[in-house]
């Protein structure tokens, strides 16, 4: 294998992207229909060959990050989803300068109207509630739109006595929502808590990345918590801990892996064997509270 | 006096830390009490029981220390897991003996380092906010100086919040705002300016339930006052019943 050099620096956005100036100065546009460059091993990558492989990195195992809908696509059975609250939208509520035009560029580079997909369906036939969240939609940061819609999530996974299933990764509370991102943390966690008091039961993929405000509220919150392998997991990101301590982390601190020995997560699954681990989950949680009712 | 004025006001060394509220409102009825029965006694938390107006309470304060030697040991009031875990199990001590719980918060953030990833920090918080949901008795917050996203918010999922008049309550520091925003730590006045982290703001926003006027002498008006204040609110919440006090828990967070 080669290293591939970045040949396609000179390709522009042929879009929509075009006009959005500093954006598009800022992220090149790499067609993904062709080629991946694995960001640890180097290895190039044919993109028919890695969506076969899950997009795992066949030589590495790295598990490239996938936005929210390839990741449903992966967990859910064929046509079992069905999308809540698709159609809202964040508002700058503090008044936060660029906000407006942050929410914009985010909504046409991710495709999507927030930073988490909510909604039904089954895996291997089980149904669930399911929340995804989307690192291309300002890095997965958690406003009050997310918080809102993971909270009705749990709700109506409560009322209708079903499992939640939610795979994170986020930089963490939204500092454009100020103040009301935080209280994300505190409304999100109630409404898991809810949940878990009616006995049923909550599961969290972490995915790479997962941090700060989300980290330290619903992510951590699961019966039951997984791991993607090589995720980045922690409360305050690598580079936050490095100016404070003023030295250099070791490798693979605040790794799934790491976490797993430090006993915060109970396991890291491959991206391959997700869908059949979760299911089988489900399956060893039958609702007990509506089996008495039924006997 | 701008959004910066409250922030340089909220972490002036003189200002009155969590000893001080703890010593000038309770006095001599307060027993420390130590350790998270996990791993350690976190310093930067002081937590213990004391009497109000003759009823128990259960006080609990983050604490910077109000000496270089005492800012050290209190590592600024930055908590480790420990810390937050010491809190909660003082907190469900609290529920059990169904008296109430006081929280003083005054802190630049929980603590980013080795140690506090190691032991958990983001799940020791995200314990907190979850616990504390439906922790079956009174919870009343204050914010007294630097009220620093998710480490403050651990101890302030509360029935209700109150912040002194120059306390700040924020999401992120201005500084971090402004390094993220535009790539300079200089910014930050700018910077707390867009974050509306003053207690005027935070009232509008619907944050809080209080500000706590701080007279010119802070020392001899403020904590009489404060003291007679906390006594009614209790009193009051202490009316209801548990379940109708962490339902109106729930509603107030779940308006966000």
């Amino acid at each position: 294998m080669f290293e591939l050099p970045d040949i396609f620096n000179f390709l522009k956005p042929k879009n929509e992207l075009e006009n959005q100036g500093e954006f598009a100065q800022n992220h090149p546009y790499i067609p993904e229909e062709l080629w991946n460059k694995c960001p640890v091993c180097k290895t190039a990558i044919l993109s028919s060959d890695l969506m076969e492989n899950h997009k795992v990195c066949p030589k590495c195992g790295y598990h490239f990050r996938i936005n929210a809908r390839q990741r449903i696509e992966m967990t859910l059975d064929e046509g079992s989803f069905v999308e809540m609250d698709a159609d809202m939208t964040s508002t700058n509520k503090i008044g936060f300068p660029d906000y407006e035009k942050k929410l914009r560029n985010a909504k046409i580079s991710s495709g999507e109207n927030e930073s988490v997909l909510t909604g039904t369906g089954t895996i291997n036939g089980e149904p669930t509630v399911m929340a995804v969240m989307n690192s291309q939609f300002m890095m997965g940061s958690m406003g009050t739109v997310t918080g809102e819609k993971i909270t009705r999530a749990f709700e109506y996974a409560t009322e209708h006595r079903l499992p939640v299933v939610i795979f994170t990764v986020s930089g963490g509370a939204r500092m454009q929502e100020g103040i009301l991102s935080l209280m994300q943390m505190a409304k999100t966690s109630g409404a898991a808590k809810r949940h878990s008091d009616a006995g049923l039961l909550y599961i969290t993929v972490l995915t790479d990345p997962t941090t700060g405000g989300v980290t330290a509220s619903f992510a951590m919150e699961g019966d039951i918590i997984l791991s993607e392998p090589k995720a980045l997991i922690g409360f305050a990101g690598p580079r936050v801990i490095e100016q404070t301590i003023r030295q250099k982390l070791p490798k693979d601190f605040q790794s799934a892996e790491f976490l797993l020995e430090k006993g915060f997560i109970d396991a890291v699954v491959q991206r391959k064997d997700m869908k059949e681990f979760l299911a089988k989950l489900i399956r060893l949680h039958p609702d007990t509270a509506t089996m008495e009712v039924r006997t | 006096m701008s959004a910066y004025d409250h922030v340089t006001a909220a972490r002036a060394n003189d200002r009155p830390t969590s000893v001080d509220y703890i010593n000038r409102i309770f006095g001599d009825s307060f027993i420390e009490l130590h350790g998270d029965r996990r791993f350690a006694d976190d310093k930067a938390v002081i937590g213990g029981i004391a009497e109000l107006n003759g009823k128990p309470v259960t006080v609990i304060g983050l604490e910077k220390g109000r000496n270089l030697k005492e800012r050290m040991s209190r590592n600024f009031g930055s908590a480790h897991p420990e810390g937050y875990r010491k809190a909660l199990r003082l907190m469900k001590q609290a529920e059990k003996f169904h008296r109430p719980v006081i929280c003083f918060v005054d802190t630049s953030g929980a603590y980013c380092g080795i140690g506090a990833e190691e032991r958990g920090q983001g799940q020791a918080i995200a314990e907190n906010l979850m616990e504390m949901m439906t922790l079956k008795t009174p919870i009343l917050s204050i914010f007294i100086g630097e009220g620093g996203s998710g480490g403050a918010l651990a101890l302030a999922v509360a029935d209700e919040v109150w912040m002194l008049e120059n306390a700040i309550y924020s999401v992120i520091s201005p500084e971090g705002c402004a390094s993220i925003l535009w790539k300079d730590p200089s910014k930050t006045a700018e910077a707390s300016e867009c974050l509306k982290l003053t207690a005027q703001d935070l009232f509008k926003l619907g944050v809080i339930e209080r500000i706590i006027r701080e007279p010119k002498d802070i020392e001899s008006k403020l904590f009489d006052s404060l003291k007679n204040l906390i006594a009614d609110t209790f009193a009051k919440k202490a009316a209801l019943p548990p379940e109708k006090l962490v339902e109106l828990r729930y509603r107030r967070f779940r308006k966000y």
